[in-house]
Protein backbone atom coordinates (compact mmCIF):
# COMPACT_ATOMS: atom_id res chain seq x y z
CA UNK A 1 0.00 0.00 0.00
CA UNK A 2 1.49 3.66 -0.68
CA UNK A 3 1.97 6.32 1.31
CA UNK A 4 -0.75 8.49 0.08
CA UNK A 5 -3.63 5.70 0.16
CA UNK A 6 -2.19 4.82 3.84
CA UNK A 7 -2.92 8.03 4.64
CA UNK A 8 -6.83 8.84 2.93
CA UNK A 9 -7.47 5.10 4.57
CA UNK A 10 -6.59 6.80 8.37
CA UNK A 11 -8.23 9.41 7.66
CA UNK A 12 -11.40 7.77 6.60
CA UNK A 13 -10.97 5.38 9.75
CA UNK A 14 -10.78 8.32 12.18
CA UNK A 15 -13.54 10.37 10.68
CA UNK A 16 -15.50 7.23 11.77
CA UNK A 17 -13.91 7.05 14.90
CA UNK A 18 -15.63 7.56 17.91
CA UNK A 19 -14.29 7.25 21.96
CA UNK A 20 -13.93 3.50 21.55
CA UNK A 21 -10.79 1.95 21.85
CA UNK A 22 -11.82 -0.88 20.00
CA UNK A 23 -11.79 1.00 16.77
CA UNK A 24 -7.98 1.77 17.58
CA UNK A 25 -5.72 -0.12 15.01
CA UNK A 26 -3.16 -0.65 17.10
CA UNK A 27 -2.28 -4.46 18.50
CA UNK A 28 -1.52 -3.75 21.94
CA UNK A 29 -5.40 -2.07 21.93
CA UNK A 30 -6.82 -5.02 20.27
CA UNK A 31 -5.20 -7.94 22.64
CA UNK A 32 -6.62 -5.86 25.58
CA UNK A 33 -10.01 -5.25 24.48
CA UNK A 34 -10.23 -9.07 22.96
CA UNK A 35 -9.39 -9.35 26.96
CA UNK A 36 -6.20 -11.34 26.71
CA UNK A 37 -3.44 -11.04 28.89
CA UNK A 38 -1.02 -8.35 27.14
CA UNK A 39 2.92 -8.35 28.01
CA UNK A 40 5.05 -5.46 26.91
CA UNK A 41 8.84 -5.40 27.40
CA UNK A 42 10.99 -2.35 27.61
CA UNK A 43 13.98 -1.56 25.48
CA UNK A 44 15.87 2.26 26.24
CA UNK A 45 17.95 3.14 23.02
CA UNK A 46 21.59 3.09 22.27
CA UNK A 47 23.86 5.91 23.74
CA UNK A 48 25.37 6.82 20.36
CA UNK A 49 23.79 5.74 16.67
CA UNK A 50 24.25 1.92 16.60
CA UNK A 51 21.63 -0.14 15.58
CA UNK A 52 22.92 -3.83 15.99
CA UNK A 53 21.91 -3.99 19.59
CA UNK A 54 18.47 -2.55 19.40
CA UNK A 55 17.37 -5.01 16.55
CA UNK A 56 19.19 -7.49 18.02
CA UNK A 57 17.01 -7.04 21.38
CA UNK A 58 13.78 -6.54 19.13
CA UNK A 59 14.52 -9.88 17.78
CA UNK A 60 14.82 -11.74 20.72
CA UNK A 61 11.75 -10.24 21.96
CA UNK A 62 9.47 -10.13 18.84
CA UNK A 63 7.61 -13.74 19.52
CA UNK A 64 7.35 -12.98 23.09
CA UNK A 65 5.81 -9.91 23.94
CA UNK A 66 2.91 -7.62 22.36
CA UNK A 67 4.44 -4.48 22.23
CA UNK A 68 7.92 -2.68 22.99
CA UNK A 69 8.64 0.32 25.25
CA UNK A 70 10.92 2.60 24.10
CA UNK A 71 12.24 5.23 26.95
CA UNK A 72 12.92 8.89 26.10
CA UNK A 73 16.09 9.71 27.33
CA UNK A 74 15.51 7.61 30.63
CA UNK A 75 17.33 8.96 33.93
CA UNK A 76 17.92 12.24 32.39
CA UNK A 77 20.73 10.86 29.78
CA UNK A 78 20.96 11.31 26.14
CA UNK A 79 20.00 8.43 24.16
CA UNK A 80 18.38 8.44 21.07
CA UNK A 81 15.14 9.84 20.49
CA UNK A 82 12.35 7.29 21.59
CA UNK A 83 10.41 7.85 18.05
CA UNK A 84 13.16 6.94 15.72
CA UNK A 85 13.40 4.04 17.85
CA UNK A 86 9.83 3.07 17.65
CA UNK A 87 9.77 3.60 13.73
CA UNK A 88 12.29 1.39 13.70
CA UNK A 89 11.18 -0.97 15.50
CA UNK A 90 7.50 -1.25 13.39
CA UNK A 91 9.79 -1.67 10.37
CA UNK A 92 11.13 -5.12 12.15
CA UNK A 93 7.63 -5.95 12.95
CA UNK A 94 7.08 -5.44 16.01
CA UNK A 95 4.75 -2.55 17.71
CA UNK A 96 5.96 -0.08 19.75
CA UNK A 97 4.97 2.27 22.54
CA UNK A 98 6.67 5.54 22.37
CA UNK A 99 7.48 7.09 25.84
CA UNK A 100 7.18 11.02 26.10
CA UNK A 101 8.33 13.03 28.67
CA UNK A 102 7.48 16.20 29.99
CA UNK A 103 11.09 17.47 30.83
CA UNK A 104 12.75 18.05 27.13
CA UNK A 105 9.87 19.94 25.19
CA UNK A 106 7.04 22.39 25.84
CA UNK A 107 3.99 22.26 24.39
CA UNK A 108 5.07 23.34 20.80
CA UNK A 109 7.68 20.23 20.42
CA UNK A 110 5.31 17.35 22.30
CA UNK A 111 2.74 18.25 19.56
CA UNK A 112 5.15 18.50 17.10
CA UNK A 113 6.93 15.17 17.91
CA UNK A 114 3.47 13.31 18.16
CA UNK A 115 2.20 14.30 14.64
CA UNK A 116 5.48 12.83 13.76
CA UNK A 117 4.68 9.95 15.48
CA UNK A 118 1.44 9.57 13.96
CA UNK A 119 3.14 9.87 10.87
CA UNK A 120 5.41 7.48 11.71
CA UNK A 121 3.01 4.66 11.77
CA UNK A 122 3.51 4.81 15.79
CA UNK A 123 0.15 3.92 17.85
CA UNK A 124 0.80 3.50 21.23
CA UNK A 125 1.71 6.36 23.63
CA UNK A 126 2.89 6.47 26.77
CA UNK A 127 2.49 9.84 28.49
CA UNK A 128 5.29 10.60 31.60
CA UNK A 129 6.88 13.45 33.29
CA UNK A 130 10.24 12.32 33.44
CA UNK A 131 12.80 12.12 35.64
CA UNK A 132 14.41 15.40 36.74
CA UNK A 133 17.30 16.46 35.00
CA UNK A 134 19.45 17.28 38.17
CA UNK A 135 20.27 13.51 38.60
CA UNK A 136 20.86 12.82 34.28
CA UNK A 137 23.89 12.66 32.33
CA UNK A 138 23.50 16.79 31.89
CA UNK A 139 22.67 18.34 35.22
CA UNK A 140 23.29 22.08 33.85
CA UNK A 141 20.16 21.84 31.91
CA UNK A 142 17.14 23.42 32.21
CA UNK A 143 14.29 20.93 32.74
CA UNK A 144 11.59 22.05 30.67
CA UNK A 145 8.86 21.02 32.81
CA UNK A 146 5.78 23.15 30.66
CA UNK A 147 3.48 20.98 31.12
CA UNK A 148 3.02 18.10 33.46
CA UNK A 149 2.13 14.19 32.92
CA UNK A 150 -1.38 14.85 33.18
CA UNK A 151 -1.66 17.40 30.65
CA UNK A 152 0.27 15.66 28.38
CA UNK A 153 -2.32 12.97 28.44
CA UNK A 154 -5.01 15.98 27.83
CA UNK A 155 -3.51 16.76 24.89
CA UNK A 156 -2.77 13.49 23.12
CA UNK A 157 -6.47 12.64 23.60
CA UNK A 158 -7.52 15.44 22.78
CA UNK A 159 -5.45 15.28 19.54
CA UNK A 160 -6.81 11.89 19.24
CA UNK A 161 -10.69 12.32 19.61
CA UNK A 162 -11.01 15.63 18.68
CA UNK A 163 -8.37 16.10 16.24
CA UNK A 164 -7.42 19.36 17.56
CA UNK A 165 -3.96 20.84 18.77
CA UNK A 166 -3.86 22.33 22.48
CA UNK A 167 -4.60 25.72 20.99
CA UNK A 168 -8.03 25.06 19.62
CA UNK A 169 -6.67 24.35 15.87
CA UNK A 170 -7.79 21.73 14.02
CA UNK A 171 -5.60 19.33 12.45
CA UNK A 172 -6.88 16.08 9.71
CA UNK A 173 -6.48 13.72 9.53
CA UNK A 174 -6.44 13.42 13.22
CA UNK A 175 -3.70 10.88 14.46
CA UNK A 176 -4.59 8.10 16.59
CA UNK A 177 -3.19 7.30 19.74
CA UNK A 178 -3.90 4.36 22.14
CA UNK A 179 -2.36 6.54 25.24
CA UNK A 180 -1.27 5.11 28.43
CA UNK A 181 0.02 6.59 31.70
CA UNK A 182 1.95 5.32 34.36
CA UNK A 183 1.32 4.69 37.52
CA UNK A 184 3.53 4.56 40.44
CA UNK A 185 1.43 2.80 44.09
CA UNK A 186 4.87 2.46 45.76
CA UNK A 187 5.96 5.63 46.80
CA UNK A 188 4.20 8.21 49.49
CA UNK A 189 1.11 9.73 49.48
CA UNK A 190 0.35 6.06 49.46
CA UNK A 191 -3.84 6.86 50.29
CA UNK A 192 -3.67 8.87 47.20
CA UNK A 193 -2.35 6.98 44.52
CA UNK A 194 -5.40 5.40 43.69
CA UNK A 195 -6.92 9.01 42.87
CA UNK A 196 -3.96 10.15 41.11
CA UNK A 197 -4.64 6.94 38.69
CA UNK A 198 -8.35 8.17 38.50
CA UNK A 199 -6.81 11.72 37.52
CA UNK A 200 -4.97 10.19 34.84
CA UNK A 201 -8.22 7.77 33.35
CA UNK A 202 -9.94 11.17 33.58
CA UNK A 203 -7.77 12.83 31.42
CA UNK A 204 -7.99 10.40 28.90
CA UNK A 205 -5.31 7.75 29.59
CA UNK A 206 -6.67 4.20 28.30
CA UNK A 207 -4.14 2.06 29.70
CA UNK A 208 -1.95 2.37 32.70
CA UNK A 209 1.97 0.68 33.07
CA UNK A 210 2.83 0.67 36.77
CA UNK A 211 6.14 1.16 38.59
CA UNK A 212 8.24 -2.21 38.96
CA UNK A 213 6.22 -4.53 41.48
CA UNK A 214 8.32 -5.67 44.50
CA UNK A 215 5.94 -5.14 47.23
CA UNK A 216 2.80 -7.59 46.40
CA UNK A 217 1.45 -6.48 49.60
CA UNK A 218 1.29 -2.92 49.00
CA UNK A 219 -0.12 -3.26 45.36
CA UNK A 220 -2.79 -5.33 46.63
CA UNK A 221 -3.93 -3.00 48.67
CA UNK A 222 -4.04 -0.17 45.92
CA UNK A 223 -5.24 -2.46 43.63
CA UNK A 224 -8.31 -2.70 46.25
CA UNK A 225 -8.83 0.83 46.38
CA UNK A 226 -8.51 1.10 41.96
CA UNK A 227 -11.36 -1.44 41.78
CA UNK A 228 -12.84 -0.13 44.70
CA UNK A 229 -13.19 3.21 42.41
CA UNK A 230 -14.07 1.43 39.36
CA UNK A 231 -11.02 2.48 37.60
CA UNK A 232 -10.06 -1.34 36.46
CA UNK A 233 -13.08 -0.98 34.06
CA UNK A 234 -12.06 1.74 32.60
CA UNK A 235 -8.13 1.57 32.31
CA UNK A 236 -6.37 -1.95 31.08
CA UNK A 237 -3.75 -2.17 33.65
CA UNK A 238 -0.41 -3.64 33.10
CA UNK A 239 1.32 -4.55 36.31
CA UNK A 240 5.11 -3.62 35.78
CA UNK A 241 7.44 -6.61 37.02
CA UNK A 242 11.52 -7.12 36.31
CA UNK A 243 13.70 -9.58 37.12
CA UNK A 244 17.06 -8.46 39.63
CA UNK A 245 19.89 -9.70 38.34
CA UNK A 246 22.25 -9.16 41.49
CA UNK A 247 22.36 -8.86 45.32
CA UNK A 248 23.87 -5.48 44.75
CA UNK A 249 21.24 -4.08 42.39
CA UNK A 250 18.51 -4.99 45.23
CA UNK A 251 20.27 -3.28 47.97
CA UNK A 252 20.80 -0.17 45.10
CA UNK A 253 16.94 -0.32 44.02
CA UNK A 254 15.50 -0.57 48.00
CA UNK A 255 17.65 2.49 48.94
CA UNK A 256 19.06 5.01 46.39
CA UNK A 257 16.16 4.69 44.00
CA UNK A 258 13.68 7.17 44.35
CA UNK A 259 9.68 5.93 43.93
CA UNK A 260 10.90 2.18 44.26
CA UNK A 261 10.19 -0.09 46.97
CA UNK A 262 11.64 -3.50 47.40
CA UNK A 263 10.50 -5.63 50.31
CA UNK A 264 13.25 -6.18 52.51
CA UNK A 265 12.18 -9.88 52.50
CA UNK A 266 13.59 -9.96 48.79
CA UNK A 267 16.87 -7.93 49.53
CA UNK A 268 17.94 -10.85 51.91
CA UNK A 269 16.58 -13.45 49.70
CA UNK A 270 19.03 -12.18 47.20
CA UNK A 271 21.54 -11.53 49.93
CA UNK A 272 21.67 -15.10 50.99
CA UNK A 273 22.40 -16.49 47.64
CA UNK A 274 25.53 -17.26 46.45
CA UNK A 275 26.98 -14.82 43.65
CA UNK A 276 26.92 -17.30 40.87
CA UNK A 277 22.98 -17.95 41.09
CA UNK A 278 22.41 -14.46 42.22
CA UNK A 279 20.95 -13.99 38.35
CA UNK A 280 19.17 -17.16 38.74
CA UNK A 281 17.15 -16.11 41.99
CA UNK A 282 16.45 -13.28 40.00
CA UNK A 283 14.37 -14.67 37.68
CA UNK A 284 12.67 -17.08 40.00
CA UNK A 285 11.18 -13.89 42.58
CA UNK A 286 10.47 -12.55 39.24
CA UNK A 287 8.05 -15.27 38.12
CA UNK A 288 6.81 -15.35 41.83
CA UNK A 289 5.39 -12.16 41.46
CA UNK A 290 4.14 -13.09 37.86
CA UNK A 291 1.98 -15.23 39.33
CA UNK A 292 0.52 -13.16 42.38
CA UNK A 293 0.10 -10.60 40.50
CA UNK A 294 -1.82 -12.52 37.88
CA UNK A 295 -4.08 -13.57 40.94
CA UNK A 296 -5.21 -9.98 41.22
CA UNK A 297 -8.61 -8.99 40.25
CA UNK A 298 -8.48 -6.44 37.35
CA UNK A 299 -4.71 -6.97 35.79
CA UNK A 300 -4.81 -7.06 32.25
CA UNK A 301 -0.87 -7.43 31.71
CA UNK A 302 2.70 -7.22 32.35
CA UNK A 303 4.95 -4.87 31.54
CA UNK A 304 8.39 -6.29 32.38
CA UNK A 305 11.10 -4.02 32.55
CA UNK A 306 14.79 -6.30 32.53
CA UNK A 307 16.73 -3.38 32.67
CA UNK A 308 20.27 -3.79 30.57
CA UNK A 309 18.70 -8.00 30.61
CA UNK A 310 16.77 -8.33 27.90
CA UNK A 311 17.59 -12.01 27.75
CA UNK A 312 15.99 -12.85 30.70
CA UNK A 313 12.60 -11.66 29.33
CA UNK A 314 11.90 -14.61 26.78
CA UNK A 315 12.82 -16.76 29.80
CA UNK A 316 10.85 -15.37 32.01
CA UNK A 317 7.75 -15.52 29.95
CA UNK A 318 8.26 -18.95 29.47
CA UNK A 319 8.45 -19.95 32.50
CA UNK A 320 5.81 -17.99 33.82
CA UNK A 321 3.93 -20.21 31.16
CA UNK A 322 2.87 -16.89 28.95
CA UNK A 323 4.66 -18.49 25.83
CA UNK A 324 3.36 -19.44 23.49
CA UNK A 325 1.43 -16.49 22.83
CA UNK B 1 -13.95 34.34 38.02
CA UNK B 2 -16.14 35.07 41.21
CA UNK B 3 -19.94 34.26 41.59
CA UNK B 4 -20.63 37.47 43.59
CA UNK B 5 -22.94 39.42 41.09
CA UNK B 6 -21.28 42.54 42.03
CA UNK B 7 -17.64 41.16 42.06
CA UNK B 8 -18.70 39.75 38.71
CA UNK B 9 -19.55 43.10 37.22
CA UNK B 10 -16.50 44.65 38.19
CA UNK B 11 -14.23 42.61 36.65
CA UNK B 12 -16.40 42.45 33.44
CA UNK B 13 -15.41 45.85 33.85
CA UNK B 14 -11.92 46.00 34.58
CA UNK B 15 -11.63 43.48 31.59
CA UNK B 16 -12.73 46.04 28.77
CA UNK B 17 -10.38 48.92 29.94
CA UNK B 18 -6.95 47.63 29.23
CA UNK B 19 -5.12 50.59 30.43
CA UNK B 20 -7.14 50.27 34.41
CA UNK B 21 -6.45 46.58 34.14
CA UNK B 22 -2.60 47.49 33.69
CA UNK B 23 -2.76 49.97 36.29
CA UNK B 24 -4.43 48.11 39.37
CA UNK B 25 -1.94 45.19 37.82
CA UNK B 26 1.23 46.89 38.61
CA UNK B 27 -0.45 48.43 41.98
CA UNK B 28 -1.32 44.82 42.91
CA UNK B 29 1.80 42.71 42.21
CA UNK B 30 3.90 44.20 45.07
CA UNK B 31 1.03 44.00 47.66
CA UNK B 32 0.74 40.17 46.57
CA UNK B 33 3.96 39.43 46.40
CA UNK B 34 4.29 40.64 49.95
CA UNK B 35 1.78 38.92 51.14
CA UNK B 36 2.13 35.59 49.21
CA UNK B 37 5.98 35.12 49.14
CA UNK B 38 6.61 34.59 52.71
CA UNK B 39 3.82 33.02 53.41
CA UNK B 40 3.55 30.05 50.58
CA UNK B 41 6.70 31.21 48.74
CA UNK B 42 4.74 32.06 45.81
CA UNK B 43 6.07 32.46 42.10
CA UNK B 44 3.82 34.59 40.99
CA UNK B 45 2.21 32.64 37.88
CA UNK B 46 -0.31 34.63 37.83
CA UNK B 47 -3.11 31.76 37.85
CA UNK B 48 -3.52 30.88 41.84
CA UNK B 49 -4.25 27.18 42.91
CA UNK B 50 -3.46 27.43 46.44
CA UNK B 51 -7.05 27.06 47.17
CA UNK B 52 -7.51 23.55 45.53
CA UNK B 53 -4.18 22.28 46.54
CA UNK B 54 -3.96 22.75 50.44
CA UNK B 55 -2.69 26.62 50.70
CA UNK B 56 0.68 24.66 49.32
CA UNK B 57 1.93 26.54 46.16
CA UNK B 58 2.83 23.83 43.30
CA UNK B 59 4.99 25.86 41.74
CA UNK B 60 7.91 25.16 44.24
CA UNK B 61 7.83 21.69 43.03
CA UNK B 62 10.95 21.23 40.65
CA UNK B 63 9.12 19.24 37.94
CA UNK B 64 5.97 22.58 38.23
CA UNK B 65 3.34 19.53 38.21
CA UNK B 66 0.24 20.96 38.52
CA UNK B 67 -1.68 17.77 39.19
CA UNK B 68 1.12 16.11 41.37
CA UNK B 69 2.94 14.14 43.44
CA UNK B 70 4.75 12.39 40.43
CA UNK B 71 6.17 8.84 40.92
CA UNK B 72 9.85 9.67 41.74
CA UNK B 73 8.85 10.94 45.86
CA UNK B 74 11.10 9.06 48.26
CA UNK B 75 10.40 6.58 50.76
CA UNK B 76 10.75 9.22 53.82
CA UNK B 77 8.27 11.71 51.26
CA UNK B 78 11.22 13.31 50.22
CA UNK B 79 11.55 14.96 46.67
CA UNK B 80 13.60 13.23 44.40
CA UNK B 81 15.22 16.36 43.31
CA UNK B 82 15.67 17.65 46.17
CA UNK B 83 16.41 14.65 48.95
CA UNK B 84 16.38 17.52 51.69
CA UNK B 85 12.94 18.48 50.99
CA UNK B 86 9.56 17.32 52.22
CA UNK B 87 7.57 16.94 48.43
CA UNK B 88 5.60 19.75 47.88
CA UNK B 89 2.93 17.76 46.81
CA UNK B 90 3.03 15.23 49.93
CA UNK B 91 2.59 18.35 51.92
CA UNK B 92 -0.21 19.65 49.71
CA UNK B 93 -2.22 16.76 49.71
CA UNK B 94 -1.71 16.44 53.65
CA UNK B 95 -2.47 19.97 54.30
CA UNK B 96 -6.12 19.28 52.18
CA UNK B 97 -7.41 16.82 53.74
CA UNK B 98 -7.08 18.94 56.62
CA UNK B 99 -9.45 21.88 55.36
CA UNK B 100 -13.25 21.96 54.67
CA UNK B 101 -13.20 21.44 50.95
CA UNK B 102 -11.09 18.17 50.69
CA UNK B 103 -12.31 17.19 47.69
CA UNK B 104 -10.66 19.95 45.52
CA UNK B 105 -7.33 18.40 45.34
CA UNK B 106 -9.16 15.62 42.72
CA UNK B 107 -9.66 18.80 40.67
CA UNK B 108 -7.81 18.40 36.77
CA UNK B 109 -6.00 21.69 36.92
CA UNK B 110 -5.44 22.96 33.89
CA UNK B 111 -1.41 23.90 31.98
CA UNK B 112 -0.08 27.06 33.67
CA UNK B 113 -0.46 29.67 31.12
CA UNK B 114 2.84 31.29 30.93
CA UNK B 115 1.47 34.53 29.32
CA UNK B 116 0.68 36.22 32.07
CA UNK B 117 3.31 34.93 34.78
CA UNK B 118 4.20 38.12 36.89
CA UNK B 119 0.56 39.35 36.80
CA UNK B 120 -1.45 39.83 39.95
CA UNK B 121 -3.66 36.73 40.11
CA UNK B 122 -5.85 38.13 42.53
CA UNK B 123 -6.81 40.33 39.68
CA UNK B 124 -6.81 37.74 36.95
CA UNK B 125 -9.54 36.10 39.64
CA UNK B 126 -11.67 38.98 38.67
CA UNK B 127 -11.43 39.14 35.44
CA UNK B 128 -10.73 35.42 34.71
CA UNK B 129 -8.20 35.74 32.80
CA UNK B 130 -6.88 32.86 34.59
CA UNK B 131 -9.49 30.85 33.19
CA UNK B 132 -8.78 31.55 29.88
CA UNK B 133 -7.60 28.08 28.91
CA UNK B 134 -6.41 26.34 25.88
CA UNK B 135 -9.00 24.95 22.86
CA UNK B 136 -8.70 21.16 24.26
CA UNK B 137 -8.17 21.50 27.76
CA UNK B 138 -11.25 23.06 29.59
CA UNK B 139 -10.86 24.69 33.26
CA UNK B 140 -10.83 23.00 36.81
CA UNK B 141 -13.26 20.02 36.80
CA UNK B 142 -13.09 17.22 39.49
CA UNK B 143 -11.30 14.01 38.11
CA UNK B 144 -14.02 11.81 40.40
CA UNK B 145 -16.76 13.78 38.57
CA UNK B 146 -15.83 12.97 35.11
CA UNK B 147 -15.59 9.50 36.13
CA UNK B 148 -18.84 9.64 37.49
CA UNK B 149 -20.98 11.29 34.91
CA UNK B 150 -18.55 9.50 32.26
CA UNK B 151 -18.41 12.58 30.63
CA UNK B 152 -15.52 12.83 27.68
Amino acid sequence: MDAHQDISLRYKFSTMMSNNITHNPSRLSRVLSEGKFAIAAEISPPQGIDLEAIEHEANLLKDFVDVLNVTDNQAASVRMASIPVCAILAKLGIEPVAQMTCRDRNRLAIQADLLGAAALGIKNLLCLSGDHGRWGDHPQANSVYDIDSNHLLWIANAMTNTGCLDNGREISPRPEFFIGAAANPFAPPFEYRPYRLAKKVAAGAKFVQTQLIYNIKRFREYMTVVRDLGLDEKVYILAGVGPIKSARQASFMSTRLAGMEVHPEIVSRMEKTPRAAQAEEGIKICCELIEQVREIPGIAGLHIMAVRWAESVPEIIKRAGLFPR
Amino acid sequence: MPEHPFLKQLGDFIKVRHRLERVIDLALRPIEIMVKKPIFGCHMCGQCVLHSTGMICPMNCPKNIRNGPCGGVRADSHCEVYPERLCVWVKAYRQSQRLFWPLEIHDLRPPVDWSIQGSSSWLNYLTGRDQVVSGCTSGHISALQILNNDVE
